[in-house]
């Protein structure tokens, strides 16, 4: 990773962060609805992994804290705005919300608001992939409290039996919605528990986009190569709370200061700035430019853009004028 | 036109499909070394192999989600579960999942799996393993419920279930596997929505499904002989959606209506005719629609208990006459 890269990845990094606070406001001013589950803390995994794979090439699938993988894969964030502002123009056309953000076209297959739902989806993608012989992988991103659904171990035991080319990542903020994870899991440290299925795995500090990078390198090389699937653990912290109607009051303010100050923009910033890489003033050049971005370009679309029209309420139910469904019956004796 | 059993029909269909599209597979417990519970997938582990002929391990949510995630890359799997039971544990990705995501991809992403089940209360396998559960499947918006009732439809409709674009599920009857009927020597496709006319009649239309068809059948064959009354049977081979039109169309010719169900009546496919018929055709009916259902209790094990839950010819031969005041 040379410094252009990283200087890339920074203003990515900011981008998602900026981008996430500004959902935060437009939250509060009651223009996004439901439930709103923020990345900001978290970017080094998405990032990282990410960079490592093959965005829009390899298939990825996650929970319901989705915007930021999606913008990754190559989703328009003004599509990813419009739909958290349920517009037509939104990436899922205002029927998905925040928790379900879909781009196909840059394969990026979902969030999903059940928690370990992608487990299988994304065994069932690698087995697609298997299937028709291709160089992709299936990337699946969650938390470490979906791996206390009964769809992890069925997962894991079928990847493993068929050396699926499937890549988990354990996204570990320690707090299944508000439960600490001590309090709700019997063995800690995610990465072992997978051993139980012969599975090769790792944990890395997911806060620093460097080492995370590297660890994805080595569990991406793994996986392409056609030797089954991997499982990394990266530990990490959300700075919010679970969603929006989350008051955060499980957690000391200790714990949350010591997480600030390993913040994974501010790291990469000031190891930057420490090389020579950055000054201080290029990085509130970038800072401003994207705040001005979002507020210019990608709020001004959500804003402006129409709601679905209720004639379409029964659009997407089911396929449109598919020949198997209605009509006579076909073929057969004479 | 060859008579074949039940099974062979099915079998024939995932022949065919898997023959004619590679991307075509078939997964489940026991399905491949084994032939399957049912032997609806016999001999086609030989023919395709091991990563088209799937035997899963025992985590029906986690294969049904599998087989979900597949078809989101084109392929189209084949999911035999081997009791609507255990199909229960598999509800969270075939409703969350497979049901919901063209609509909350906004129909960027389909789901095109078929999930096969047997059903229905076959003899003394007690509450656990005969459970009829087609109510719960035909309730969710954006899966498709078929329900074969002969060798002919669960042939013909699994072959267009597996070309559909939308998730199917069909259900099948544990007890009707080797059930004989004329199946087509030539390809042959039903349309996933509709119901067909079992048998004409003028005087009360009797509407059945799956196994109940049957006894619909042999009470109109006892209703005519022994009553003078003529009775149309109705097949509902589509539970989801269920036909309409159909119903009225039968309705309004007969104005007397029964509905026959093998499940219990609370929120089942009876309750959902009878609300059609009072939307569609109210001021048609000479009397008011009836229902013969099973009692709603679990399925005991011990068989004169278990015979006398689940409704027969006789029930259904009673409730017409009864409506009749014969």
């Amino acid at each position: 990773m040379n410094a252009a890269d990283k200087k890339r990845l920074l203003r990515e990094m900011l981008f998602a962060r900026r981008f996430e606070e500004r959902c935060y406001e437009a939250y509060v001013e009651r223009k996004i609805g439901g439930f709103l589950h923020l990345y900001p803390g978290e970017e080094a995994c998405a990032f990282g992994v990410l960079e490592a794979a093959r965005p829009g090439h390899d298939y990825v699938i996650t929970g319901y804290r989705d915007h930021v993988h999606a913008i990754k894969c190559g989703a328009d964030p003004k599509e990813v705005m419009a739909e958290l502002f349920a517009k037509e123009t939104g990436s899922s056309k205002g029927r998905g919300g925040s928790m379900h953000i879909f781009d196909v076209k840059h394969h990026f297959m979902g969030g999903y608001a059940l928690v370990g739902g992608p487990f299988p989806l994304a065994a069932g993608m690698a087995k697609a992939i298997q299937l028709k012989g291709g160089d992709e992988i299936a990337i699946c991103f969650l938390g470490d409290a979906a791996n206390n659904q009964g769809t992890f171990h069925e997962s894991l035991n079928m990847a493993a039996l068929w050396k699926l080319p499937v890549l988990y990542v354990c996204e570990n903020n320690l707090y299944g919605i508000g439960t600490r994870i001590d309090r709700s899991t019997a063995v800690v440290e995610q990465y072992k528990r997978v051993a139980a299925y012969n599975i090769p795995s790792a944990q890395e500090d997911g806060q620093d986009i460097e080492k995370v990078f590297k660890a994805a390198q080595k569990a991406v090389k793994h996986v392409r190569s056609g030797k089954g699937p991997y499982f990394l653990e990266l530990m990490t912290y959300r700075y919010r709370g679970h969603s929006m109607s989350d008051s955060n009051a499980y957690r000391g303010k200790d714990e949350e200061r010591m997480w600030s100050k390993r913040d994974p923009i501010i790291m990469l910033r000031d190891r930057l700035i420490e090389s020579g890489d950055l000054t201080k003033a290029a990085y509130k050049t970038m800072d401003t430019e994207i705040l001005d971005q979002i507020e210019n370009d990608i709020i001004a679309f959500a804003e402006s853009s129409p709601e679905p029209r209720v004639e379409e309420l029964h659009k997407y139910v089911f396929a449109e004028n598919d020949p198997w469904v209605k009509g006579a019956a076909r073929g057969g004796d004479k | 036109m060859a008579q074949i059993m039940f099974w062979e029909a099915v079998r024939r269909a995932h022949d065919e499909e898997m023959a004619n599209d590679p991307m075509v597979i078939c997964m489940g417990e026991d399905i491949g070394v084994a032939g399957g519970t049912y032997k609806a997938t016999n001999g086609l582990y030989a023919k395709y192999g091991a990563e088209r002929v799937i035997d899963t391990p025992i985590s029906e949510n986690g294969f049904t989600g599998l087989a979900v995630g597949a078809s989101f890359l084109g392929v189209r799997p084949i999911v035999e579960i081997m009791s609507v039971n255990f199909a229960w544990l598999a509800l969270d990705q075939l409703f969350n999942s497979a049901a919901n995501v063209r609509y909350m991809s906004g129909g960027q992403l389909t789901a095109p799996v078929v999930v096969r089940s047997p059903g229905g209360t076959a003899h003394m396998l007690g509450a656990q393993h005969s459970a009829r559960m087609e109510k719960v499947f035909m309730g969710i918006a954006g899966l498709r419920v078929v329900t074969p009732s002969n060798p002919r439809q669960a042939y013909g409709l699994l072959k267009s279930a597996v070309r559909c674009n939308d998730p199917v599920f069909i259900n099948e009857h544990e007890l009707m596997y080797n059930m004989k009927g004329e199946v087509p020597d030539n390809e042959y496709f039903m349309p996933l929505e509709g119901s067909e006319v079992a048998r004409e009649g003028r005087d009360v239309t009797l509407f059945g499904y799956n196994i109940s068809v049957h006894w619909c059948m042999a009470a109109a064959d006892i209703l005519s002989k022994q009553f003078g009354i003529e009775a149309e049977v109705i097949d509902l081979y589509s539970l989801a959606p269920l036909d309409r039109a159909g119903i009225r169309k039968s309705v309004s010719k007969t104005h007397r209506a029964i509905i026959v169900e093998e499940a219990e009546a609370p929120v089942g496919v009876g309750s959902e005719v009878m609300a059609i018929i009072n939307e569609e055709c109210f001021f048609e009916l000479d009397a008011a629609p009836v229902r013969v259902s099973a009692e709603n209790v679990p399925i005991p094990y011990n068989h004169t208990l278990e015979k006398a839950v689940i409704p027969d010819a006789n029930d259904v031969v009673a409730a017409v006459r009864k409506m009749f005041g014969k």
